[in-house]
């Protein structure tokens, strides 16, 4: 999977709050085989540098760590967490996300085009927070943008994939992006769907921080999002109406 | 044998009553002035409640948990056992069938009726709610103070405004339950913030907790109207005052969970720091004639009996393999 010119080989990335405790955390990254996990500044600490214990304990873990400006609601908040996130964790990504509705948390495009377009002129490499909307994903990559994140379904929801066709359309349109689908996974045939649909890669949280056993999980997340892949790359069947036999008639023996 | 305690939070006067009790004489060592909200024990909400706390700890807290129970029944007044009042919006009552499956089925399923029976202020707020009757909870200020009262009567003390360092305390033994200012560098802060609300126009005999995809919350009654609400849990080490988005989250709460609280007084707004370790587990540890509690995360009344048998247990064993060498 490629990130702004970097390769990573996983194609699976976690979210880092609400495990049982920072333990359960390392073994659930452990056991994902993820390589970027977010981090959120706002949630996590009251100004930026009280966190430093918990971020400490997930640098051991080795993983890059993706900023995000979960909670941000406006411009200004996530342009400022953004440049308070570079400076704490020493990064130019971060994920950007300008929330627009406290019920659904849905992203408000508005916002994350602007709120991109300073981003990125000031230096960061913008993971954007998106719905399936083209004409906003057309915005984006203009702004700069080279990684898409649209929605499954509402962030936390465990919907998965609400709008197939709206995602199978915003795969066909940017065959160049980095597309990754983030919020609404609730289980591996979620993320294993959105692999087949061609994205690149997936974002979870909650599906595996709030499972009964999150590092089971996390592996199980692993194995669907890689079996999810394979069979994109391996060119699957489309569906179609009728039955097709699948051992030829032909030569079958005839009793009329 | 004389043993210095340091750290007057819940963690110190259990080892410190503990240690008493099986005839050490003890002083406790407290840097502040008296007990008080420089213990993070002093802002819990004092629920006992070892199978709801099971939603995200580990299955190895509800046994001590369990004895804890009784162990501050035998020492402290007032400790209530009501059980665990679970409840949750209409629009998240999924959330309440997944709590329940996760803890096990410890719960008593309550209708509206049920609920009404046993909290006639919340009688037709909520369609179906858990009510886990095991559990019991506590007023922490209370409890600290009994122990402080029940230690002084097994000839021991507190001494306030001392500021000894485990190397340097008096006695053959000191146990250094100094929380989040202990020296373990594999420590964590865990920030937590509370409110304290007062008023007479609800009236609950148990913790109430409500789930909330974004939030669990709970509120725990105390006496004279007094309501403890909390606790956020954020990974950090701040110890500034509530930040508006937790108080507001916190009263959001309260609010959802009887609208009367809105003309509740807010008494207290309160934060502090849980110690915590990676694992989210407490320890219990020796290093010399050091022996060390700490970790106690959000589980203080919960689990700080058991480790300080677990305490006693080390430094009377040791004691007796001492007395039998010699």
């Amino acid at each position: 999977m490629d990130i702004y010119g970097e390769t990573f080989t996983s194609r699976l990335m976690l979210g880092t709050a609400r495990y049982p405790s920072p333990d359960i955390l390392k073994q659930s990254i452990e056991a994902s085989g993820a390589e970027i996990v977010t981090v959120s500044l706002r949630r996590e600490s009251a100004n930026e540098r009280a966190g430093q214990a918990f971020w400490n304990l997930i640098r051991e873990t080795g993983v890059r760590v993706l900023p995000n400006t979960a909670g941000c609601h406006s411009v200004r908040e996530a342009v400022t967490t953004a440049q308070m996130a570079r400076e704490v964790f020493g990064t130019n990504w971060v994920k950007l996300e300008v929330i627009g509705d406290a019920d659904t948390l849905q992203p408000d495009l508005f916002g994350l085009v602007e709120a991109a377009r300073i981003l990125t002129k000031d230096g960061f490499q913008v993971f954007a927070y998106t719905t399936e909307d083209l004409v906003a994903a057309d915005r984006l990559v203009e702004a700069g943008c080279r990684v898409l994140m649209p929605w499954g379904s509402p962030i936390g929801s465990a919907r998965g994939l609400n709008n197939v066709y709206g995602l199978r359309a915003m795969r066909a349109r940017f065959p160049e992006a980095t597309l990754l689908v983030d919020a609404g996974i609730g289980v591996p045939s979620h993320a294993a769907q959105a692999m087949e649909l061609g994205y690149d890669g997936v974002l979870l949280s909650s599906a595996v921080a709030l499972a009964g056993d999150p590092v089971s999980m996390a592996r199980a997340f692993r194995l669907s999002v890689e079996a999810g892949r394979l069979a994109f790359e391996a060119d699957p069947l489309q569906p179609r109406d009728m039955a097709e036999p699948s051992t030829p008639v032909l030569g079958l023996a005839s009793f009329a | 044998m004389q043993i210095s305690v340091i750290g007057a939070g819940v963690a110190g006067l259990c080892a410190a009553v503990t240690l008493a009790e099986r005839g050490a004489s003890v002083t406790v060592h407290e840097r502040a002035g008296g007990l008080g909200p420089q213990a993070a024990s002093w802002l819990a909400g004092g629920m006992l409640a070892p199978w709801c706390e099971t939603e995200s700890a580990d299955r190895a807290i509800v046994e001590p948990g369990l004895a804890a129970i009784d162990w501050w029944a035998e020492r402290v007044p007032d400790v209530r056992r009501e059980g665990t009042l679970v409840i949750a919006p209409a629009r998240d009552s999924g959330e309440l069938s997944r709590f329940a499956r996760r803890i096990g089925n410890q719960a008593e399923r309550l209708d509206e009726a049920g609920l009404a029976a046993l909290e006639p202020v919340l009688a037709g707020r909520f369609r179906q709610s858990l009510h886990y009757p095991q559990e019991a909870h506590l007023d922490p200020r209370k409890a600290l103070e009994a122990l402080a009262g029940r230690l002084s009567d097994l000839d021991g003390s507190v001494c306030f405004g001392s500021s000894a360092e485990p190397a340097g305390a008096k006695g053959d033994i000191v146990v250094d339950c100094r929380g989040i200012a202990g020296d373990q560098s594999e420590l964590r802060p865990v920030r937590g913030e509370m409110l304290i609300l007062r008023t007479s126009e609800v009236t609950l005999s148990r913790p109430v907790r409500l789930l909330h995809p974004r939030m669990p919350v709970y509120v725990v009654p105390r006496e004279a109207g007094r309501f403890m609400v909390g606790a956020t849990m954020l990974e950090s080490g701040s110890t500034g005052g509530v930040t508006l988005r937790s108080a507001v989250e916190l009263m959001n709460a309260a609010y959802a969970i009887h609208p009367a609280f809105a003309e509740a007084e807010v008494e207290e707004m309160s934060a502090g720091l849980r110690p915590s370790f990676s694992d989210n587990l407490p320890r219990v540890t020796q290093s010399g004639r050091v022996v060390s509690v700490n970790g106690l995360y959000r589980h203080g009344f919960l689990l700080a009996p058991s480790c300080a048998r677990e305490a006693a247990d080390l430094i009377f064993g040791q004691t007796d393999q001492k007395e039998n060498a010699a």
